[in-house]
């Protein structure tokens, strides 16, 4: 387990350097995303999160992903949170009474799902090791978004569509 | 690189956004939190294309880019109504449905 967690020799060293800084820096904000007594700063923690999954996204070779999400997560939904905070009428300073009375039973909770997911992985994927190659073509995503997968598409447009509309409906005054 | 990098990471914040919304009761907090879990599960999946040498999880991590906009959009539009309706969104104290 901890062999395997440590830079292999015979793969891309800059590339394990900065995946292991990006992800303390997300495991960080996260902790502090479920954790901060301050609405407004745990969204702010969710930005530098949000971020790192887009920095992973760049090293794993997935770069059209990684536009996509910095586009729709840190451009629009961040918004979209930050004006449901507001309109909420969050406090601005820091705020009690943001956690449930048991929420120490979440604890174990994750912990335990931690451990379990992570048995689950190293047992699957041993220390099977990811090739150095080429980032994702963009033009093959087009291309399978637009012939195998087209019905999905369609489906997800339709529930874009609804979801909008839904909205909009549920948040109106009348 | 180790493939297990990635799916322990995703792991990890898969924990810690399941710990979120166990623990959290204001309602948007707990809309954040879901952002972490469908977040991991983007990263898995990009992970596996990576692994496989497919491009699939990337068309796959895109679908879920889009439904996890439309959720956030539909989640704050009835939280709003929540607030609108009982000026509170704390999660424990909306037990009206509860007879």
């Amino acid at each position: 387990m901890t062999a395997l967690l440590l830079a292999a020799e015979d793969v891309n060293v800059a590339r394990n350097v900065a995946f292991y800084i990006i992800a303390a820096m997300m495991i960080v904000g996260a902790l502090r995303v479920v954790t901060t007594n301050n609405l407004v700063h745990a969204a702010l923690w969710l930005v530098v999160v949000l971020s790192g999954f887009a920095a992973q996204y760049i090293l794993a070779g997935a770069e059209f992903v990684a536009v996509s999400q910095v586009l729709v997560y840190i451009g629009a939904v961040m918004v979209l949170f930050l004006f449901g905070i507001m309109l909420t009428r969050a406090q601005i300073g820091g705020e009690t009474g943001l956690n449930n009375q048991n929420w120490a039973i979440g604890i174990p909770v994750g912990l335990l799902l931690f451990g379990l997911l992570t048995w689950v992985i190293i047992d699957a994927v041993d220390d099977s090791v990811i090739a150095d190659g080429p980032p994702a073509n963009t033009e093959e995503i087009a291309d399978n978004v637009l012939s195998p997968y087209l019905i999905p598409f369609l489906a997800i447009s339709f529930v874009l569509l609804a979801a909008a509309i839904g909205a909009m409906v549920l948040a109106r005054k009348d | 690189m180790y493939a297990a990098n990635f799916l322990v990471l995703a792991a990890a914040l898969f924990s810690i956004g399941v710990y979120g919304v166990i623990a959290r009761r204001n309602a948007v907090m707990v809309l954040m939190s879901i952002e972490l879990i469908l977040n991991s599960v983007n990263l898995n999946l990009i992970a596996f294309a990576l692994m496989n040498d497919t491009i699939d999880g990337h068309v796959f991590a895109l679908y879920v880019i889009a439904i996890a906009a439309a959720e956030v959009g539909v989640g704050l539009a009835m939280v709003l109504m929540i607030y609108r309706n009982s000026k509170s969104i704390k999660l424990d104290e909306l037990s009206r449905m509860k007879g």
